[in-house]
């Protein structure tokens, strides 16, 4: 086997290139290190002026997510040998702007996150004495695929409607509103349906499916989706021919 | 909160109930008609025989129902594969009534066939 291999990596330094140019750097093609331990030795030994995200190293921080040979993938969690002999082409995680190098802003997804509200709503929230708000496995096993999302990103950088439609809400958003809603704690569907049912929400998804193809965690944001298309379909159904009813449940 | 009124949910039950009565019959209808029928798998049912199992309302609703509902399977199908596709939203409206006109206009001609054979 070889003992080097060529990473081919994404410049892009504000003030000095007007565009990403590619950047070849030799790494040692080692088996037990991932396209971050390349990156990082190229930081080490080669050019400190390589700017990436990273953080945990195992898969449980999202921050390392980039586009290795096309494809979005956690950086971590992707290993040279398997590019062998290479070259590996790095680039930034698309449909996102890229500040420097493979560092992208992700200030639309952390702007429109907040407007699902993923955390448990409660109309009335029991006192502390009261314990704990009880589930059963079944229960738990409703959501828990939704509740592995790290916000990664690669769903959005693959998902063909988002880089059309930059409003669409996006897959990791509605998985995570989903996580919420199917919880039997959460009682703030209601309040998550008006973002959920807009058309920048679900409606915007075609169900291509890229989102859940990539997900490194094994989340179906796809599935969510088509889900909540379901249950939102069948609302507005119910509230069509029963107008009343359900105005008269909702709260102001 | 008001919400936006949207025919989207709509259009979306028709489209997914579209693509499961497709899916559930027009391989039943294929398999009968493209293959047991023709290689004798099955004994051929008469030209009276189909002819009053197709004067029964029933079969006629179903009939409608597969066909009204395929083409709003479709219609929802090519507007997005035209807006996303060939990206050509920006003529959303007549790509709208292009669609849905055509799979309206697709049920009309179903049930007239349908009453009149």
């Amino acid at each position: 086997m070889a003992t080097e291999i060529t990473l081919e990596v994404a410049r892009y330094r504000p003030g000095v290139d007007s565009e990403p140019v590619m950047q070849s750097y030799q790494v040692p093609l080692r088996e037990h290190w991932a396209i971050l331990d390349g990156l990082t030795y190229v930081k080490d030994h080669l050019d400190g002026t390589l700017s990436f995200r990273w953080s945990c190293r195992m898969g449980i921080c999202g921050s390392c997510g980039m586009t290795v040979n096309g494809e979005p993938q956690l950086s971590c969690a992707t290993f040279l040998t398997d590019y062998a002999p290479g070259p590996i082409r790095v680039e930034p995680l698309h449909n996102f702007p890229v500040i420097r190098d493979l560092v992208v802003d992700i200030d639309d997804f952390m702007t429109k996150l907040p407007k699902v509200k993923p955390w448990i709503v409660r109309e009335v929230q029991s006192p502390v004495e009261e314990g704990e708000y009880l589930q059963t496995p079944e229960e738990m096993d409703e959501y828990q695929q939704f509740s592995m999302c790290i916000n990664c990103m690669l769903c959005y950088s693959a998902c063909p409607v988002y880089s059309l439609e930059p409003h669409f809400l996006g897959p990791a958003a509605i998985a995570l509103a989903q996580r919420y809603n199917l919880d039997s704690r959460d009682e703030g569907a209601d309040e998550r349906r008006d973002v959920l049912s807009s058309p920048e929400g679900i409606w915007a998804c075609t169900f291509v499916g890229e989102c859940s193809a990539v997900c490194p965690k094994g989340v179906d944001p796809a599935g969510a989706i088509q889900r909540y298309k379901l249950t939102a379909a069948t609302q507005s159904i119910k509230e069509l021919l029963m107008p009343r009813s359900l105005s008269s449940r909702r709260k102001g | 909160m008001n919400r936006r009124r949207s025919p989207e949910p709509l259009l979306w039950m028709l489209f997914s109930s579209g693509g499961m009565v497709a899916a559930l019959m027009v391989p039943i209808l294929l398999f009968l008609f493209g293959v047991a029928f023709p290689i004798g798998l099955l004994s051929t049912p008469s030209h009276a025989h189909l002819y009053a199992v197709l004067h029964n309302p029933l079969t006629r609703l179903v009939l409608f129902g597969l066909c009204a509902l395929a083409l709003f399977h479709w219609a929802h199908r090519f507007r997005y594969t035209l807006y996303d596709g060939l990206q050509l939203k920006r003529y959303a409206v007549p790509i709208v009534i292009l669609c849905y006109g055509g799979a309206v206009v697709g049920s009309v001609i179903a049930a007239g066939l349908l009453l009149t054979v």
